[in-house]
């Protein structure tokens, strides 16, 4: 069964219909590109997935359940996580708190045993699941350090330490490669890859299109809010209205 | 650290202090203690409000809940004002639960206009109800706590120094219980949300339950700075839960610094003290307050706890340019992380 349903969403913003009867299915354990020129609508179907937005019609089944409409910390304890497309962080925290409040799931305890120190074993965990983490980002050395204190590619493998210590099960990261230059945007693949190695299914909305094919198995193209094309990399590369909706937008 | 390993004997140093204090004091010196006791609990819950990133203009209203509840309890309904003044807080943490529902759809300006709204509409009923709340007159009369100790009598808590004490036990309480929660994980959250809400939503922090959470606490606590207040003075009416006395408030906490817990403290402390060293000058108080004000923002955006490190940083940047004329650095960021 699919892991994630999209079925005939529509989103409009008053007159602007920003998605227009989109559908698609993503199994488990994929990595789905999600591509489009601007405005297509990617980052709108990713926050509509997470419970950013309502849905103006259709539904979004995840594991079976429709949960359009519902909230986002509620779809994020569901498992839903996305990443933001400008790079959001809590710029005054350091890296390490930075991801200990992504393990806000696995840490949240009440008002009074928090005072009384009683949430010592969530905390701990927490602690651990934070080092892992930063591990496993190559971010360990930066711990101490302001978040907005790090260069552009350390702050957006930081972004996304922050969903991962909230264990997604779908991990839906908004454009992770823009603004890195090829050497971090072959790290950051690998470290995608390695992500949905550890058991996290995966959409990508990016534009450079050499880690979109490199990565993805399957891609589904948004055009003016609507689908265009599904296929593999190979498909969509050779499908006249995805060049023409490229060069057009061009 | 420096700072940590100075602060158990800091701290000792500062209470053994606030415990000789009042025998130095003239009787109109120790009631200030009181009052200044009383509105340092006042801010400093104002900034575990302020944690989330939200300002509202209703705290000293539901400050002065917690004083009309705990008044009334006392005086009508018979309770011993041990019992009535803990009641009274949880009364103006009620009513801040309640005002969650309208008050969290809004943020920023709105929600500052929506509470301070609020706020009148509450200070209207208890001018507008003559009966419980005694109109514009408010209530007197408003008993003080009795508690008679085997062997030594009963304690007269209607004179300063044993009220002062009082004071200083439960403010002293309840500033541990603030800090140890704004340095909780429950802290840790809520400054999460003050810096990105939306980040923090999409990891799973239920944003509106800890917006929620905070003024409710904070809320707690005013209101017990309110009850405690009215069991000493005797009187609660509208006047002092009203608008200008919410704006000192602002007042003290940004002059002070909201990044630091100490820093509303050093505000009301400060600007209390020197008030109360001028005191011929009452007249012109709104105008100097106003300067300071002003000079603060200009020149330290941290408030005035900022001001050691300003300090630090000029004599450290001048250092730097005698050492190397040319091409010394710039002085470090002073903006510091709002968590301490
Ligand atoms: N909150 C909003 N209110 C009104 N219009 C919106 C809103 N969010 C997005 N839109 C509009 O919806 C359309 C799709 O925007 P979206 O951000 O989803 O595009 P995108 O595919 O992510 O583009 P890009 O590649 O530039 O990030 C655009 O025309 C945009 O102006
Ligand atoms: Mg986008």
């Amino acid at each position: 069964m699919a892991l994630l349903e999209v079925r005939n969403v529509t989103k409009q913003f008053g007159g602007l219909t920003a998605l227009n009867d989109v559908s698609f299915a993503v199994e488990p354990g994929e990595i789905r590109g999600l591509i489009g020129p601007n405005g297509a609508g990617k980052s709108t179907m990713f926050k509509t997935i997470a419970g950013f937005y309502t849905p103006t019609h259709g539904d979004i089944l995840y594991d079976g359940t429709n949960i359009a409409g519902s909230k986002a910390y509620a779809n994020a304890a569901r498992g839903v996580v996305r990443t933001f497309q400008e790079t959001t962080l809590f710029q005054e925290m350091s890296v390490s708190e930075n991801v200990l409040v992504g393990c806000h799931l696995r840490a949240r305890s009440g008002v009074f045993s928090a005072l009384l120190g009683l949430d010592r074993d969530k905390r701990r965990d927490a602690e651990a699941r934070t080092e892992e983490v930063l591990e496993f980002m190559g971010l360990g050395a930066r711990r101490h350090q302001l978040a907005k204190e790090l260069p552009l590619g350390s702050q957006r493998a930081l972004a996304i330490a922050v969903a991962l210590a909230a264990t997604p099960k779908l991990l839906l990261m908004d454009e992770p490669f823009a603004g890195m230059n090829p050497e971090e945007t072959q790290h950051m693949m690998e470290l995608t890859r390695k992500v949905r190695g550890s058991g996290v299914t995966i959409i990508l909305v990016e534009h450079d299109m050499r880690a979109v094919m490199g990565l993805c198995e399957y891609i589904t193209v948004l055009n003016f809010g609507s689908v265009l094309a599904q296929g593999t990399p190979a498909e969509v590369r050779s499908n006249d209205r995805v060049i023409e909706a490229y060069l057009g937008g061009a | 650290m420096k700072p940590a390993r100075l602060a158990v004997p800091a701290l000792f140093a500062l209470a053994v202090f606030m415990v000789a204090l009042p025998f130095g004091l003239k009787l109109h010196q120790q009631d200030f203690m009181i009052s200044l006791l009383v509105w340092v609990l006042v801010v400093s819950s104002y900034r575990l409000m302020a944690l989330t990133g939200e300002y509202s203009l209703v705290h000293v209203v539901l400050m002065g809940a917690g004083a009309y509840s705990s008044a009334l309890l006392a005086k009508l309904a018979g309770f011993s004002v041990w019992l009535a003044m803990p009641c009274g807080a949880l009364v103006a943490a009620g009513l801040a639960a309640v005002l969650s529902f309208p008050l969290f759809r809004m943020s920023g300006f709105y929600f500052l206009i929506g509470s301070f709204a609020a706020g009148e509409a509450i200070r209207l009923s208890w001018t507008y109800f003559t009966v419980p709340f005694g109109g514009p007159k408010g209530i007197k009369l408003i008993p003080s706590p009795e508690l008679t100790l085997p062997g030594l009598g009963p304690i007269a808590f209607y004179e300063p120094i044993p009220y002062y004490y009082l004071t200083l036990i439960v403010v002293g309480i309840s500033l541990f219980v603030l800090y140890r929660l704004e340095n909780s994980r429950v802290g840790l959250t809520m400054n999460a949300i003050h810096w990105r809400a939306p980040l923090a939503e999409s990891v799973g922090v239920d944003t509106w339950r800890y917006r929620a959470l905070a003024f409710v606490i904070a809320s707690f606590f005013a209101g017990l700075a309110g009850a405690l207040f009215c069991h000493y003075y005797g009187t609660a009416n509208p006047v002092q839960f009203d608008v200008a006395a919410m704006v000192y408030v602002l007042i003290w906490v940004i002059v002070g610094g909201v990044s630091r817990f100490s820093g509303p403290i050093v505000g009301v402390v400060v600007l209390s003290v020197l008030n109360e060293l001028f005191r011929e000058a009452e007249q012109w108080r709104p105008l100097i307050y106003g300067c300071i004000l002003i000079a603060v923002m200009l020149y330290l955006p941290d408030g005035l706890i900022g001001l050691p490190a300003r300090i630090r940083d000029w004599i450290e940047a001048r250092r730097g340019v005698a050492a190397l004329p040319a091409g010394a650095e710039e002085p470090a960021d002073f903006s510091s992380s709002k968590r301490h």
